[in-house]
């Protein structure tokens, strides 16, 4: 049976991992490379890696870490941040990437997607998604949900599905930082209006929440950045409340 | 002309460039023909202690010991690029063993529903797309079962793999492993000395290094 995936996010800054990493062992908790060897032990099922500072200057630097990661750990992995043409995917996916995450340059110029789908297969292409729901309705935001847009989350959604996008993952705005559980409401929606893989994203704070949004909000995976890095949640004890209350994972 | 005479005129007309790789005790080619993510297979080689060649070159893959023949991507548009380059030709003809991964596996089956497109016709399989009573593409850790090869040395039944893939290939007599996704159908499949599997075992943690070292010990 497929299990549901667990999935921790990295930012990444200048080819460091940003946002404190509190992890008692590591001798380098800001090498993401470390970092990701470690979550992959620990039963990680697939990791993020969010370039968030993207510029031209520093892609090499991303290549680099993107290469190593690729050389070291045994799961698969998606590079986000600042990608927005088909060379820039290309690079990418030679140092080792195994899918890619386009967010505001899909928005702005939504034939990447069919390019993208085309060229490299829909496997491989992760459509980000930052929402916030205003005035009961759920509106797409851009550059990591600081400018607002009147494109409709579930429009939004239905025609990435139909460009040839691989998966979703939906961040909600509302909910991200809060640590009190995930949009299930609006993901639930997006399962049902879409035949593609949902990941979850924004709001984690305990192992419930976990276990509600794969229940309720009937995701196929989950991300989460803090409650993972500073060891609020460990991985396996996660995996196997999931499994003890009836959810498929990897154990 | 049939195949193999096609490739030994291939082979003659150009002794020398490969010179190099006579006498080596162990060679492992990765067929580089433009589709997919070979890096990723040439690293989990390298975590083995195993050098990859990436070739296109019909000598470099008929000299080596093992061939691994990945694949990504659209099935129409990379069976375009093995013709574009005769590889179409050369892979069945292969003696050595050769394992095809993900698409490498469906393309070595005898036609699929991606593109209508005709397959290698190494394995006697169909391969199709999976309905939309499921998520399409399958993406994630599933179980593979019913493992029947030394491919799966030491892997115990129900080990998890990870996968990504919107057709399947119809569980038949050359399955070597079923996996089960809107059905059951074949994860991998073995005839003579062709392999293949629709799983990523680069990508699949310790058990996936597994299945890549059972290989090279094949």
């Amino acid at each position: 049976m497929l299990t549901k995936r667990i999935v921790p996010c990295l930012d990444i800054k200048n080819g460091r991992t940003v946002k404190g990493v509190n992890f008692v062992d590591l001798r380098d908790a800001g090498d993401p490379v470390v970092l990701a060897k470690q979550y992959a032990d620990l039963g990680a099922d697939e990791l993020v890696f969010l370039d968030i500072a993207a510029t031209i200057e520093n892609r090499r630097t991303m290549h680099d870490m993107v290469l190593k990661v690729a050389e070291q750990v045994n799961i698969p992995f998606t590079v986000g941040g600042g990608i927005s043409s088909v060379e820039d995917v290309d690079d990418l996916l030679h140092c080792g990437a195994d899918k890619v995450s386009i967010n505001s340059s899909a928005v702005k110029r939504p034939d990447l997607i069919n390019e993208l789908s085309q060229k490299f297969g829909s496997q491989c292409v992760v459509v980000a998604i930052d929402a916030k729901q205003v005035d009961g309705e759920w509106l797409v935001h851009l550059a990591g949900g600081t400018i607002p847009t009147d494109i409709r989350l579930f429009n939004w959604a239905k025609e990435v599905e139909e460009r040839g996008a691989g998966e979703i993952l939906f961040t909600s705005m509302n909910h991200d930082g809060t640590k009190a559980g995930f949009a299930n409401e609006a993901l639930a929606h997006l399962s049902e209006l879409v035949n593609i893989p949902i990941i979850a994203s924004g709001g984690a704070g305990t192992i419930q929440h976990f276990v509600d949004t794969f229940k309720d909000g009937k995701a196929d995976a989950a991300l989460a950045a803090s409650v993972f890095h500073f060891g609020e949640i460990p991985i396996l004890e996660l995996k196997e409340e999931l499994k003890q209350q009836g959810i498929p994972v990897r154990l | 002309m049939n195949k193999e005479d096609k490739i030994v005129s291939n082979k003659s007309k150009s002794s020398s460039p490969f010179g190099k790789l006579e006498g080596a005790s162990s060679s492992l080619v990765i067929i580089n023909y433009g589709a997919g993510n070979i890096k990723s297979i040439q690293f989990a080689f390298k975590r083995l202690g195993v050098e990859a060649i990436l070739s296109n070159n019909p000598d470099e893959i008929i000299a080596a010991d093992k061939v691994i023949f990945p694949g990504v991507g659209e099935a129409s548009s990379a069976m375009k690029m093995l013709k574009e380059s005769g590889l179409d030709k050369l892979i069945p003809s292969l003696k050595q063993p050769v394992l095809g991964i993900c698409l490498g596996m469906q393309l070595m089956c005898k036609h699929t529903e991606e593109g209508d497109t005709k397959g290698l016709g190494i394995f006697n399989a169909e391969v199709k797309r999976f309905s939309n009573k499921v998520k399409v593409p399958q993406m994630g850790w599933n179980t593979i079962s019913n493992l029947k090869s030394d491919l799966f040395k030491d892997i115990k039944d129900n080990e998890f793999m990870y996968l990504v893939h919107s057709y399947y290939v119809e569980n038949c007599d050359e399955s070597i492993a079923t996996s089960n996704y809107d059905l059951e159908y074949a994860s991998a499949l073995e005839n003579d000395n062709f392999y293949g599997v629709q799983f990523h075992p680069e990508k699949s943690g310790l058990k996936g290094s597994k299945i890549l070292q059972n290989f090279l010990n094949l």
